[in-house]
């Protein structure tokens, strides 16, 4: 079990943190670099709900951007240091997420269409005129805060190698087969003596909680914002195609799809970005009917002895 | 085999392991179970019988808790079990196996074991016992249907429960099969387990139960057993045919 855990943080997370780290010296977009971090966390926080409970959220965002306004408002309405303001922020997706937690009574379709309804709500309630006074309402925000690209991006890879560390260790650890179970058979899970309930909240909270915190860095990263720049579905479209295509309950598949996908995208897709939200839908509608377990799944197949 | 355990108390009889009172289950309009009453006690096999549609595996579900009763009362060692969800049941000391087995299909065969195992049980001794080690590391879905049941039972065996509703393990099984699960149960209740078995086939309840309840559209129509259930004028007529046809 635990030497799972350390033959897969070393094979994937490692390589990925060391390479990660030397980016800045080798590529001089700091701006992309930290969005290639941002969608690895948002891929990864996506495969904790969906691949080890089988909730796919399409208002994923939602809790992005409650964690970039939550990043904001502390900074706007405390003296708080910019590093609590990211807790914060953490804290405030953490918050959506247990408000939101009985959307997990819906199946399917159901939860995938009222969690992108949720996220629409808190963004039409960040955005409205009325409330310009503390959120900045339709007009953004423009965040006084230190320009700090080193620390927001190694902030970055730290909440990344957090979300990964859970993913690894749901993989291997009792807990995690316990989840796998409840998402085969909810009913014998449930008769095995499982919480289902339980493991299903745990795991949509820490999602949560990642898109939180890196929600709230991206933010600092780019004080200047309008709330539809970080409720922006592509975000969501975005974490779930990744996921989708490398192979979402895996650890490696994520960092496949972020890696391939997202190269395409700013190779061939930024100059045509509409193009490319719906080539990422129609891609996601045949990975989930055709494709269901991700390239990742291709390697898993062909050593699959225990 | 059950007698040592109620000989020497009878000046003061145990209270039962299970007591089951007064269970009502609706389906909409329709009236699955009307009024069932079941005790079980510790180291007792009950046989439950009855036509198909009778309520005997939404009896099971109930006191499993996967449905909730309208109405009536379960408790379990004197503890009631009312309003607790499934898992927490499975916890006090009830597991169950399924009329179509539900095995997890993405694990193997041990983790189908490892997730449901409380802490200290032997996996590997209870894989053994019902003949699946040498499968241990195959996806279940490898095994056959009489297998897939076998792992059925393992799963609720290592959840060490107290009582063990068994819903129709026997269907498939060939005479040999049949012989060792008969042995196996009965050697679950020699050390103290309650079971309730669901079964169609009437020679494996003969050879497993001192005691059998009929069913019939949700009600209780015969208690006591089985070479007595026969003689039965109501049970004769439920199983040979009503004297008006019953709706599909
Ligand atoms: N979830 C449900 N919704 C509606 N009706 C149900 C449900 N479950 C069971 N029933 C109905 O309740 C009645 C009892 O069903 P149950 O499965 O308990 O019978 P059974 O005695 O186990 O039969 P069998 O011997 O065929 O397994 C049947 O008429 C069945 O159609
Ligand atoms: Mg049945």
């Amino acid at each position: 079990m635990r030497k799972g855990f350390v033959r897969e943080t070393a094979l994937v997370l490692l390589p990925l943190v060391v390479v990660l780290a030397v980016m800045p010296w080798l590529y001089n977009n700091q701006l992309l670099l930290l969005n290639i971090v941002v969608f690895l966390v948002l891929a990864q926080g996506l495969n904790l709900t969906y691949g080890f409970s089988g909730y796919l959220p399409f208002g994923y965002v939602g809790f992005f951007g409650a964690g970039a306004y939550g990043f904001a408002l502390t900074l706007m309405h405390t003296a708080a240091p910019p590093l609590l303001a990211v807790l914060v922020g953490g804290v405030a997706a953490l918050l959506a997420g247990l408000v939101l937690a009985p959307l997990l009574r819906l199946q399917g379709a159901y939860f995938g269409l009222a969690s992108l309804a949720a996220a629409e709500a808190l963004r039409h309630v960040i955005a409205n005129q009325d409330l310009s006074e503390i959120t900045g309402g339709p007009y953004g925000v423009r965040l006084d805060v230190p320009f700090r690209p080193v620390l927001t991006y190694g902030l970055a890879i730290g909440i990344l190698v957090l979300v990964m560390g859970l993913v690894a260790w749901l993989r291997q650890s009792r807990f995690g087969l316990r989840l796998r179970a409840a998402r085969d058979n909810p009913v014998s899970a449930a008769t095995a003596g499982i919480d289902v309930v339980h493991g299903r909240l745990v795991v949509w909270l820490a999602s949560a909680t990642a898109a939180g915190l890196i929600g709230a860095v991206y933010a600092w990263s780019a004080p200047t914002f309008f709330p539809e720049a970080v409720f922006d579905l592509s975000f969501s479209i975005f974490a779930i195609v990744f996921t989708l295509f490398g192979g979402a309950g895996t650890l490696v598949g994520p960092v496949i799809g972020v890696v391939v996908l997202y190269g395409a995208y700013n190779v061939i897709g930024v100059s045509a970005p509409k193009y490319f939200q719906l080539v990422y839908g129609l891609l996601i509608m045949a990975l989930v009917l055709f494709f269901p377990a991700g390239l990742a799944s291709l390697a898993v197949r062909r050593r699959r002895d225990g | 085999m059950a007698d040592g355990a109620r000989a020497d108390t009878r000046t003061t009889p145990p209270p039962p392991l299970l007591r089951v009172t007064g269970i009502v289950k609706r389906f909409g309009g329709f009236t699955a179970l009307d009024g069932i009453d079941l005790t079980v006690r510790a180291g007792e096999i009950v046989g439950l019988i009855g036509p198909n549609g009778s309520g005997k595996t939404t009896l099971i579900n109930v006191v499993s808790g996967l449905l909730s009763a309208n109405a009536g009362e379960i408790s379990l060692d004197g503890r009631s079990l009312t309003g607790l969800p499934a898992h927490r049941r499975s916890a006090a000391g009830i597991g169950r196996t399924f009329q179509i087995p539900k095995p997890f299909a993405s694990l193997s065969v041990r983790q189908n074991l490892e997730v449901a195992a409380r802490d200290g049980v032997d996996i590997d001794a209870v894989l053994a016992d019902v003949e699946l080690d040498r499968h241990a590391a195959r996806p279940v879905s490898d095994l056959n249907s009489v297998s897939q049941k076998l792992l059925d039972l393992a799963r609720a065996l290592v959840t060490r429960p107290t009582l063990l509703l068994v819903d129709e393990l026997a269907c498939g099984l060939n005479p040999v099969e049949l012989a060792r699960v008969a042995e196996r149960l009965r050697a679950l209740a020699a050390a103290g387990i309650g079971l309730v078995v669901v079964e169609h086939l009437m020679s494996f309840i003969d050879s497993i139960t001192d005691r059998v309840v009929v069913m019939n559209a949700g009600r209780e129509i015969f208690g006591g057993r089985l070479r007595d259930a026969v003689q039965d004028r109501d049970v004769v007529e439920v199983f040979l045919g009503a004297p008006e046809p019953v709706a599909a």
